[in-house]
């Protein structure tokens, strides 16, 4: 893709600190205004893919190639804001770049919380502060926004009013969104992509695709019924069985017979 | 202290109570926002660690005649780089913290009896002789404090970065072992400035106390650390006032009152 935004080839990364491979020869690449979800289970490598991605960890082999200059607004996951230090929304924003007050509430305005400027980071619900990390995330008119689980904590509705507002958040600024993500049903509907990623790239493509793919299915099983739910194509789904797909949308990167599992064996 | 030719300044700086003031109200300057960052980012142990310390660079000083600022200064610089290394290492550090904070005091007094000059003179440096601060202590004192100052000014919008999440600052492109060293430092200085002042033994709650005292009633971190230097400043003067008053010793009486206000400022922020 010559127009990616930040584009991957034989990506493999160790765990910080350890010469275990946290991903091995992942390809990758985001277009601009593009929205890409990354899902897989706990441990499958998706915050050290974010992480080589951005440059925060460097490759053991393979290379990133990120558009020169490209502008990113990046929330990491699990933020948790220091609580012994006072601070408000407002002069949280202006960390660590000072920004003029119209910049800050124009980006508070657009995630949705315009009115909060003046509150106590502290006193925030986990809703709020998940859109003040987004507004935090669109200062300097990114060309990308990068979202390592930017829902966890959040009650359903919270999560689906979240999703609503990124789609919200490309169509207003054109700018590319790659998310990790646990909530495969609603951050699957909200995609135009998705990479099932269980230390290598299991399958990709389109939600509906990759909802149905067998990969996808061996990690997710229990879990995705409600994707399954939504997505149910005209064929049975066997976990076991490798069958053939009626449109193959998906791209398989792997098959085996137990699924996308990288330890078995 | 004899000045040949007494201009009003010199004068003025010939009472031993002028002098008190200024040397507490340079700490006080220095301490008030360097002490809101050991409150933020939990460096309490820290502060005791390097603080302690400095008896060692007081006994170094003394015995092999250097500087008392400069041999205080080395050595709690050598015990904050120590610390910090092992702080980085991971949260599990308290106990080794704490083992190198109380052993760095018994290495200190230990060392201290074997300099006679200093076995006379060593509450001095524990506690703290503000009444005894000459103009040469001023000067350090002041410039010590004057650049503590300056270097958290100029990191200022890092080191509150680094300390709100680390992550977030690491993405914006900040290296948070420059913070840590950056603070590493600071308190080295303002342990060689304060050791005069409130002693060893009372400089971290020089740092701790005011800015607890500030952390109700601020909501920016600016707004806390200027406070929690007012609070410093009006302690030392009510220190000195009630040292004067009652015949107590300087050091404990200003921590006393910074404690006093802590107090007052926690009952009022109770609803």
């Amino acid at each position: 893709m010559k127009t990616a935004l930040i584009a991957a080839q034989g990506l493999t990364v160790d765990r910080p600190g350890s010469r275990e491979a946290a991903l091995t020869n992942v390809d990758f690449a985001i277009a601009p205004g593009e929205i890409v979800t990354v899902v897989g289970p706990n441990g499958s490598g998706k915050s050290t893919l974010i992480r080589a991605l951005l440059g925060n960890l460097a490759p053991r082999e393979g290379k990133v190639t990120r558009r020169p200059g490209l502008r990113i607004g990046y929330v990491p996951q699990r933020v948790q804001i220091e609580q012994s230090i006072p601070m408000t929304v407002r002069r949280f924003l202006s960390l660590p770049r000072r920004i003029g007050n119209d910049e800050a509430a124009a980006a508070l305005t657009r995630a949705g919380v315009g009115d909060l400027s003046d509150r106590s980071i502290g006193a925030l619900s986990g809703g709020q502060f998940q859109r003040v990390l987004l507004a935090r995330a669109l200062l300097g008119d990114p060309q990308i926004l990068v979202l390592d689980e930017p829902t966890q904590g959040l009650d359903q509705p919270g999560i689906v009013a979240f999703y609503q507002l990124i789609e919200q958040v490309r169509a207003e600024t054109g700018a590319a969104i790659l998310m990790v993500s646990h909530d495969l049903l609603v951050v699957m509907r909200a995609s135009d992509r998705v990479i099932c990623l269980n230390g290598h790239v299991c399958c990709e493509g389109t939600p509906q695709s990759v909802g149905s793919a067998p990969e996808y299915l061996a990690l997710f099983g229990g879990r995705g019924e409600g994707t399954l739910a939504l997505y149910q194509h005209q064929h049975n789904h066997d976990h076991d069985h490798l069958h053939d797909h009626p449109s193959q949308v998906h791209r398989h990167v792997q098959h085996s017979p137990d699924g996308c599992n990288h330890n078995a064996g | 202290m004899s000045s040949t030719a007494p201009t009003g300044a010199t004068t003025m700086l010939d009472d031993f109570m002028v002098r008190a003031v200024l040397a507490g109200l340079g700490v006080a300057l220095a301490a008030g926002p360097l002490g809101c960052f050991v409150v933020w980012r939990r460096m309490a142990y820290f502060g005791d660690a390097t603080a302690h310390a400095a008896i060692l660079g007081v006994a170094a000083s003394f015995a092999f005649g250097v500087s008392l600022y400069l041999g205080t200064l080395a050595v709690a610089a050598g015990m904050a780089l120590l610390v910090a290394r092992l702080t980085a290492l991971g949260h599990a550090m308290d106990t080794a913290l704490g083992v190198l904070a109380h052993s760095a005091l018994a290495l200190g007094l230990v060392a201290a009896s074997f300099v006679p000059d200093l076995r006379v003179d060593l509450s001095s440096f524990l506690f703290g002789d503000i009444l005894a601060v000459g103009r040469t202590d001023l000067l350090w004192i002041w410039g010590g404090a004057l650049a503590i100052l300056s270097f958290l000014i100029w990191r200022w919008q890092s080191l509150v970065s680094t300390t709100v999440n680390e992550e977030l600052a690491m993405a914006a492109g900040i290296d948070p072992r420059v913070e840590r060293l950056v603070l590493s430092l600071a308190l080295a200085l303002v342990v060689a400035v304060a050791i005069r002042i409130v002693g060893a033994l009372l400089i971290s709650a020089m740092l701790i106390v005011p800015a607890a005292a500030a952390r109700g009633f601020s909501r920016t971190p600016e707004a806390m650390a200027i406070l929690a230097s007012v609070i410093a400043g009006v302690s030392v003067m009510a220190g000195l006032w009630g040292s004067l008053w009652f015949d107590t010793p300087a050091g404990p009486s200003i921590i006393a009152a910074a404690a006093t206000v802590f107090a007052v400022s926690t009952l009022l922020r109770r609803p």
